[in-house]
């Protein structure tokens, strides 16, 4: 490929676009998407007057262009200033070590570009290197933040020039990267550049007040003061379960009624509230699980803890520990003898990985993932289930969350292998498996033609490996399923399927896991599963 | 005594110095949130697919298993043998494994070398007719010195090579790579020389080191060796000072940061740490935080948002 070379330093070079994006420059993708008639459009985007857009053809936070030259200077100052806090044990002790060792060991061997899905899909883009982001960051603290750092920043590093453009540009890149830490799996030291887009957010959020509105405003913000970030106060959500309700009972032959904030429960489960919205099939499968294997279980109706999300993972520290804390008072004060997440990844990491370390004393309540839960249900024999209904092709999605940060590989596929008999896997899959390429907050964020640009080039790799996983099934005349125990990844691989049209093309389904060991399960009416695109 | 073991000595306390300041500054950050990325080699049975605690039921009800083994099992061949690299990057292996494991081998030279000066020092013969000890030393020693040289040498200049040539590293090679790869090389030329024309059986090379014991007052040592161990006690200063201390923080990276999956119970040590961190004051300025440099971690966690 002949493409010209974009170097670090070229960040600081006011120009129209840093740097662009052509379909002829993706990878190609598995028949039938061999085919150009058969791929969405890509429709790069202008430059825009109001809007910082000169990294690529996408945007994802829409940062206002600054109206004067002082209103950029005072940016860039604010900009430098949160860079400096992120390296006090005070204001960053959550990962100041991990930071500074990341900052200071990279051998710059780009190892970590083989590793990453957005730097293939995008046909190798320079901007899209695993290091690129980080290196700025890298110079531009070396230089202007150390000691020295004119000459032994350029010496060590090599030269960055800190301003505006520079500043607009990487808060567009620091959402470019899924923080889905597969670069950091293969690096020979241990460096980790989905770290640095982590805390390069957090200096945007936490000392500028920068993030993308999904996850901020109607994310964070609209989960902390009306309890969801759907929108869902607690009256909206038990009325909405109360038809979910309805339509399981309908659907199974089972009575179904969600308990809500039953004091003493052993189980407080949280769902991801959004698939009280999008998939209500997901926590109504819950539900018939639940009373089938007679689990003392409940819901709680309050504010936030009915929405498992926590958008603050990635891009604010403080928005996270506001609300894990709100999901522990409210298990406090039910007195349940666990947390039990449902399928969301993120949701699951932070309450059970990220926030171990918030959480103290009280408020430090047993959390466990949904799949060992579901495992020992299924396994136990409360549930009969009868393989034979789920005789379809299902390949299963790995959530990085869920798999590669924290381990939890193993249950879901015992489940799956038990009750689908025509399980086959991805490849790579397991720890080492592909982001589904909504990883961050991607999934939520679909301004302008982001969507876009999630479809061809963050979701390309998990696209194809789908396409791999049914390879020789591929007609529409075989339904095909991809498990993903993920809300955000659904969500992902809904927007890329649709928009390859995948369902009509080739009849590939996506849905969760309890949706399959609902419809698996003997003692309810068969079909749970309905084949029809949602 | 001459310059030369002057600067040896202060390169060794250099040497120490560096090390021991960058694990104290590392040591005494605060704790961390959570970070792992699987596998974690400690963990036994499930390492090999990337499995961790929180895949059985009631997870902290069970006894927390920690295999050595297993995580030894992840360690040695990381370290030995750049494990990593040989599965995701197999051409940069084949010049990083020889340069790394070559400079392995010449650590263990120079602890041979060390071992055979104090043996000397205790009227031990080394060389061609010695007992099987002072035979011992004198093989080993060859053999350490000679294969050291010979792959760090060759892994050095390949990698000076895939610097200058390779299109993937084009924009990342700063003048300190160039720099710190050159000398390194220079110090090992003069070593291979050394050894090729003047010292074949490093018998040389251990009188300096026993010199370097008797402050001077021993065998005299030809300036090409004099040479040579300067400029290796150059390398030994520098490397620690610079991003080449990672054959040091690689430990921090792995146990501290990928496999550090150690939970928080109440009362525990780690809650008490966590429970300090979450005193400090915060001085963050976007407006959602209203941080004042006075309120700390935990007020700002539990304070109500503005509605
Ligand atoms: S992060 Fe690791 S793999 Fe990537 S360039 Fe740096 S040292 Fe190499
Ligand atoms: S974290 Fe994932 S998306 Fe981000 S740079 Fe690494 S591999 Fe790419």
């Amino acid at each position: 490929m002949s493409k010209k070379k974009i170097r670090v330093e070229d960040i600081s070079k006011p120009s129209e676009k840093l740097t662009h994006t052509e379909v002829k420059d993706f990878p190609p993708l598995p028949p039938p998407y061999d085919k150009l008639e058969n791929l969405p459009k890509w429709d790069p985007l202008k430059c825009s007057n109001e809007i910082e857009s000169s990294l690529d053809d996408t945007i994802a936070v829409a940062l206002p262009k600054p109206k004067t030259k002082q209103e950029e200077q005072e940016l860039v100052r604010k900009f430098l200033s949160g860079l400096e806090k992120l390296f006090t044990k005070e204001n960053n002790w959550p990962f100041l070590q991990l930071l500074t060792l990341t900052m200071e060991h990279c051998a710059k061997c780009q190892t970590c570009s083989d590793a990453c899905h957005i730097f293939e899909a995008s046909g190798r883009n320079d901007v899209y290197r695993p290091a690129y982001r980080s290196e700025v960051v890298r110079r531009i603290y070396n230089k202007y933040l150390k000691p020295g750092g004119k000459f032994f920043g350029k010496w060590k590093h090599g030269d960055i020039d800190l301003n505006w453009t520079t500043i607009a540009r990487l808060c567009e890149l620091a959402y470019r990267c899924n923080i889905c830490r597969r670069c950091a799996q293969t690096c020979p030291i241990g460096v980790d550049n989905a770290l640095i887009t982590h805390e390069l957010r957090k200096v945007f959020s936490q000392e500028m007040g920068i993030a993308a509105k999904e996850l901020h405003d109607k994310g964070s913000m609209l989960q902390l003061k009306v309890g969801s970030s759907t929108g869902m106060n607690p009256l909206v959500v038990k009325d909405n379960m109360d038809f979910i309700d309805e339509d399981m009972t309908d659907k199974t032959g089972m009575t179904i009624k969600t308990p809500w904030d039953k004091s003493g429960a052993d189980v407080l489960l949280i769902h991801n509230a959004g698939e009280i919205m999008a998939w209500p099939e997901n926590p109504g499968a819950f539900a018939v699980i639940l009373e089938a294997a007679g689990i003392s279980w409940t819901l709680s109706s309050e504010v936030p803890a009915y929405d498992g999300i926590n958008y603050g993972l990635w891009y604010d520290d403080f928005q996270l520990a506001r609300v894990v804390i709100k999901h522990a008072q409210a298990a406090k004060k039910l007195g349940v003898k666990k947390i039990v997440v449902g399928e969301c990844g993120h949701s699951t990491k932070t309450l059970m990985v990220i926030a171990d370390r918030v959480l103290t004393g009280d408020l430090n309540i047993p959390r466990e993932a949904a799949m060992p839960f579901l495992e020992d249900i299924v396994f136990s024999g409360r549930i009969k289930l009868d393989p034979s209904r789920n005789d379809f092709p299902v390949t299963l999605h790995d959530p990085c969350n869920m798999v590669r940060l924290m381990g939890i590989v193993e249950p879901q596929r015992r489940v799956i292998r038990k009750i689908c008999p025509q399980f086959r896997e991805m490849t790579p899959h397991g720890v080492h498996n592909y982001c589904c390429g909504g990883g961050s907050g991607f999934a939520i964020m679909s301004g302008y033609n982001f969507q876009t640009w999630r479809k061809h080039i963050s979701g390309r790799k998990k696209f194809e490996q789908i396409l791999n996983a049914f390879k020789g099934q591929l007609s529409p005349d075989i339904p095909k399923y991809v498990c993903a125990p993920c809300s955000n990844c659904k969500g992902q691989i809904r927007d890329f399927l649709f928009g390859y049209d995948a369902w009509e093309k080739c009849r590939i389904l996506y849905g969760g896991l309890v949706e399959l060991i609902v419809n698996a399960m003997s003692d309810v009416k068969p079909g749970f599963i309905e084949w029809e695109w949602h | 005594m001459s310059l030369s073991y002057l600067i040896t000595y202060a390169a060794f306390i250099t040497f120490v110095v560096a090390v021991v300041a960058r694990i104290h500054k590392i040591e005494s950050m605060p704790v961390h949130l959570r970070w792992e990325l699987y596998p974690v080699a400690h963990e036994g049975k499930r390492a090999h697919y990337g499995g961790s605690y929180f895949e059985e039921l009631n997870w902290w009800t069970k006894p927390r298993k920690f295999s050595l083994i297993s995580e030894l099992k992840g360690m040695i061949p990381e370290m030995l043998f750049i494990k990593a690299l040989w599965e995701n990057n197999r051409p940069l292996w084949y010049r990083s494994f020889p340069f790394h494991f070559g400079l392995y081998c010449l650590i263990g030279w120079a602890g041979l070398l060390v071992v055979g000066a104090a043996a000397q020092m205790a009227n031990l013969y080394i060389g061609v007719g010695a007992g099987a000890v002072g035979l011992a030393i004198h093989y080993l020693t060859i053999f350490a010195g000679a294969a050291g040289l010979i792959l760090s040498t060759f892994g050095a200049l390949s990698l000076l090579q895939r610097r200058l040539t390779d299109p993937e590293v084009d924009g990342y090679t700063s003048a300190a790579h160039i720099f710190n790869l050159c000398a390194f090389l220079l110090a090992l030329i003069v070593a291979d020389l050394a050894f090729v024309l003047v010292d074949r059986d490093f018998s040389i090379a251990r009188a300096y080191v026993q010199n370097l014991f008797t402050f001077g007052n021993g065998p005299a040592v030809s300036s090409a060796i004099a040479l040579e161990m300067v400029l290796f006690s150059l390398l030994m200063a520098y490397v620690p000072l610079t991003h080449m201390s990672h054959f040091l923080t690689k430990y921090y990276f792995y146990h501290k940061i990928r496999w550090d999956d150690e939970p928080n119970f109440k009362g525990s040590e780690l809650e008490k740490r966590i429970t300090q961190a979450l005193g400090y004051p915060v001085s963050w300025s976007a407006p959602h935080l209203k941080a004042d440099g006075k309120k700390n971690w935990a007020d700002i966690a539990t304070e109500e948002v503005d509605k």
